[in-house]
């Protein structure tokens, strides 16, 4: 083939463009992190903005030493894409907020390097690099990866100010016991396993969580502003309502039976709707472009895969919390989706066939 | 966007673009009508199928409206003087394409008179036979108007064999920047709604179904109007959606019939035609005209005046804008020249390129307008799957393409792709999708002809080699006879002689 006829100007139609850019998409992605973003700052302070800045950092340092590894020319312009920085945002999002500095920069390390250069860079990974290292490291380093600081708006410890936020951060001391309580997800396996019915176990639990004010992951906590984030990508058309209502839908209808069949056994529709990374995740991972099928139907299978998947694990699975395993599950199954669910063409059935023509109208 | 299209777009049956029309203020600006320019730049090939054969010497005089190259074959059309003068050249001229390749062409010096030949128009079409009136749209060289030139007797005559029930009139207009189809529907309503009134006739069609966008209420409204008296002719508005003039897709959207994939509509009793096609026929047919010219949108930023004119087939673009009004800042921003609509046109290397029968618009783009960029990587957004009006999935036919895979390219429907546009308009990492299917459906055509050119070495290969061992084969046997024949004197002779000899033996014994 000459190839000079793929890379050369473009000649042939369309001569205009509807404005849209990686770039333009990716920023959005990004505004609508923001108010659950700064609302995690206020909610963890000081360290949950180091751990933040430097995800993000990590995230785009080896993205460019990838690039200029692989010998890639502009390294600024892929670089800037903003893929790079929301990989980093959305890793950041998911880790316990005090989290000491050698997670942020390891975890940028296997989210950029392991998870999407070595598979060809943006676009490419088959996973997605977020989740990638976010397992990777709670598989790796299950006690700093567990370590759940209170809001500091109800904590009893004192706030901590910005040196002593460096020294927490930098230092990776144990986070005082009088600070930390488990997740909600947390709490409810533990409880269960010393025989606790979940009914006593959680009190006002679920409520708390819609605005965020219970130990969790920096990002995850209030699911109120991840949602209006997720709306907001609705609107703006960046993502399309099937793949997160039908990941909201895996777990809810499970959770529901499961829920009406032995309430002391399994934790209700709105703890788990409300709880962990299901949001986010639904919103936010699980609408990944890359990492996710491409036709309405095929998000739909995928998304009630994910949903279903992270009910399974949290409910009889060694972890707590299941949404990051069943997300890599689902991006393995991303390819078998994309060639079984097919949209129809135009005057073809299901299997490609042509339309009968009609006998002698 | 109303709660209807909001409500579609949930349910994800939101097919095709919304690109920002640019229609106005060219659509609203009156028809000017262009003087006939001192040379006209006639191409042969100006419709779809076989190009014209020349029937003029150079030199001759021909009046307006004289045949001067006929059709050759089943698919093609003669084209017609469109003014009277002196052919001064049968030659090649840059052909409107991107390439900037030469087409064979006749140049037609206009003598300023512009004088009609005899003209045999016929008062009542609807008294000549359905045949007849195919015959002298064939005449005339009316070809679809709509953009692909697709000589218009060929689907009249197909259609009445057929049986072809439903005609869909394409009003769509859906290309962004383009009112020509706008500005006829409003200024020549009446003579529009006799020529579909003449095309049922000549194909047999109960209905005739008119589908005009939503955002030409105009045309809509001079539309209703004239077709008030008329039942089978039938204006329907639909919604302001690219690529809603599409073939495939008006008909769906008008009749709810989806035409098979390797059919056509004729096969489900329906044909399409545009608007303007019918303002040709009807004029054709009632007059005795042959198309000799027809309304361009001149449009773009960088147009100063943009408007609708009525222009001579063989007008040069550049004296097209040049009458028009120019361009802004003598084109200084001028960033792309393009013939046809946006979405579908094409760049064109210079202006020096003649406007043929199926040119609907000349755009002068600005870079902005543009917006050309450097493609990045596809991050599977799908958005192009689901802009695609066909159902298709661009990506990932593009990432076949693109490792030269053109067989899975083909399983995944490349062949179905209409080059619409949607997806590349739509995609944001600015990947040149057409441009791929374009290169794709070329480098199959070129393996079919070298295939064939294969089949056709090796079959004669095969013969040759099969005559030689014949040959080899009937020389042996020969040979073989021969020697059988020289063995058998051989040994006739042998035995003769041995009783010749017995003999004198026998005598000698004796």
């Amino acid at each position: 083939m000459n190839t000079a006829a793929l890379t050369a100007q473009p000649v042939a139609s369309p001569h205009a463009h509807g404005g849209n850019s990686v770039t333009r998409t990716m920023f959005r992605v990004q505004m609508a992190l923001v108010p659950a973003t700064l609302y995690g700052f206020w909610l963890f302070g000081w360290p949950a903005f180091f751990l933040w800045l430097l995800t993000i950092l990590s995230c785009l340092g080896f993205e460019a030493l990838s690039l200029k590894l692989m010998g890639v020319t502009r390294i600024k312009r892929t670089l800037f894409d903003g893929s790079a920085l929301l990989t980093g945002w959305l890793l950041a999002m998911t880790l316990p907020p005090w989290a000491p500095w050698w997670v942020a920069v390891l975890g940028g390390f296997i989210a950029i390097v392991i998870g999407k250069q070595v598979f060809g860079g943006v676009g490419q990974n088959v996973f997605n690099p977020a989740m990638v290292a976010r397992v990777a490291l709670l598989v790796s380093f299950p006690l700093p990866l567990t370590q759940w600081v209170s809001p500091l708006p109800m904590s009893a410890g004192a706030t901590p100010d910005f040196v002593a936020s460096l020294r927490i951060f930098l230092t990776s001391l144990p986070v005082p016991d009088a600070m930390t309580s488990a997740t909600l997800l947390g709490h409810a396996k533990t409880e269960l396993a010393r025989g606790i019915d979940l009914g006593q176990a959680l009190g006002a639990g679920p409520a708390l969580s819609l605005i965020g004010m219970r130990a969790g992951s920096f990002g995850e906590s209030a699911a109120l502003l991840i949602l209006c984030g997720g709306l907001y990508l609705l609107i703006t058309r960046v993502i399309t309502w099937h793949a997160p209502l039908a990941v909201l839908a895996g777990v809810a209808i499970p959770a529901a039976i499961a829920h009406g069949v032995d309430p002391g056994r399994f934790l209700s529709v709105e703890a788990h709707l409300l709880s962990g990374a299901l949001v986010l995740g639904a919103f936010f991972i699980a609408t990944d472009y890359v990492t996710s099928p491409n036709t309405a139907s095929g998000q739909i299978v995928f998304g009630l895969g994910i949903g279903f998947l992270t009910w399974v694990i949290r409910s009889f699975g060694g972890y707590p919390e299941g949404m990051a395993f069943a997300v890599l599950l689902m991006n393995a199954l991303t390819p078998v989706i994309d060639r079984f669910v097919k949209p129809r063409v135009l005057g073809r059935d299901r299997k490609g066939k042509p339309l009968d023509i009609p006998e002698n109208t | 966007m109303g709660f209807m299209n909001l409500f579609k777009h949930f349910l994800g049956d939101d097919w095709g673009v919304h690109p920002d029309d640019h229609k106005r203020p060219a659509a609203d600006q009156a028809v000017r009508v262009m003087p006939v320019p001192a040379k006209l730049y006639l191409p042969l090939q100006q419709h779809l199928g076989g190009p014209a054969r020349p029937v003029v010497l150079v030199g001759q005089k021909v009046k307006k409206g004289e045949l001067i190259a006929e059709a050759q074959g089943m698919v093609s059309a003669p084209i017609h003087a469109p003014t009277s003068g002196t052919i001064a050249a049968v030659t090649e001229i840059t052909a409107p394409h991107p390439s900037g390749l030469t087409l064979p062409a006749i140049i037609l010096e206009a003598d300023g008179a512009d004088e009609w030949i005899d003209l045999h128009g016929c008062a009542d079409p609807f008294a000549l036979d359905p045949a007849e009136v195919g015959k002298r749209v064939a005449a005339a060289g009316v070809v679809g108007l709509g953009g692909a030139a697709f000589p218009s007797a060929v689907k009249l005559i197909g259609a009445s064999k057929a049986k072809v029930t439903t005609l869909v009139m394409n009003g769509g207009e859906c290309e962004p920047y383009l009112s020509c189809d706008d500005r006829l529907m409003r200024d020549a309503a009446a003579g529009i709604v006799d020529g579909i009134r003449i095309m049922l006739h000549a194909t047999g069609a109960k209905v005739a179904l008119v589908g005009i966008e939503d955002n030409k209420p105009e045309a809509i409204a001079a539309m209703q109007a004239a077709a008030a008296g008329f039942d089978t002719v039938q204006i329907r508005p639909v919604p302001a959606r690219y690529p809603m003039g599409s073939e495939k897709q008006l008909i769906q959207v008008l009749t709810g019939i989806e035409v098979p994939a390797d059919g056509r509509p004729a096969d489900i009793g329906v044909i399409v035609h545009n608007v303007g096609t019918a303002l040709a026929l009807r004029t054709a047919v009632r007059e005795g005209k042959p198309l000799i010219s027809r309304l361009v949108t001149v449009n773009g930023n960088c147009a100063s005046q943009p408007g609708n004119i009525e222009v001579r087939v063989g007008t040069l673009a550049e004296e097209v804008i040049a009458f028009a009004g120019g361009l802004k800042g003598d084109g200084l921003g001028l960033a792309r020249r393009v013939m046809g609509g946006p979405m579908m046109g094409m760049q064109i290397p210079h202006w020096r390129v003649p406007v043929v029968k199926g040119t609907s618009g000349i755009l002068a783009f600005d870079a902005a307008e543009v917006a050309e960029q450097e493609p990045n990587p596809c991050i599977r957004c799908s958005s192009c799957v689901k802009a695609c009006p066909m159902g298709l999935l661009p990506l990932e036919m593009s990432s076949r393409i693109r490792n030269e895979a053109y067989g899975e390219a083909i399983d995944l429907g490349l062949k179905d792709c209409i080059a619409c546009g949607c997806c590349a308009y739509v995609c944001p990492s600015k990947i040149p999708l057409v441009q791929y299917f374009v290169h794709a459906k070329g480098e199959l055509a070129a393996q079919d002809r070298a295939k064939l050119r294969g089949d056709a070495t090796k079959k004669l290969a095969l013969q040759r080699q099969e005559r030689l061992e014949r040959e080899a084969r009937e020389k042996a046997e020969a040979n073989a006879k021969r020697k059988a024949e020289r063995e058998a004197a051989a040994a006739a002779k042998a035995a003769a002689e041995a009783a010749a000899s017995a003999a004198s033996a026998g005598q000698g014994v004796v």
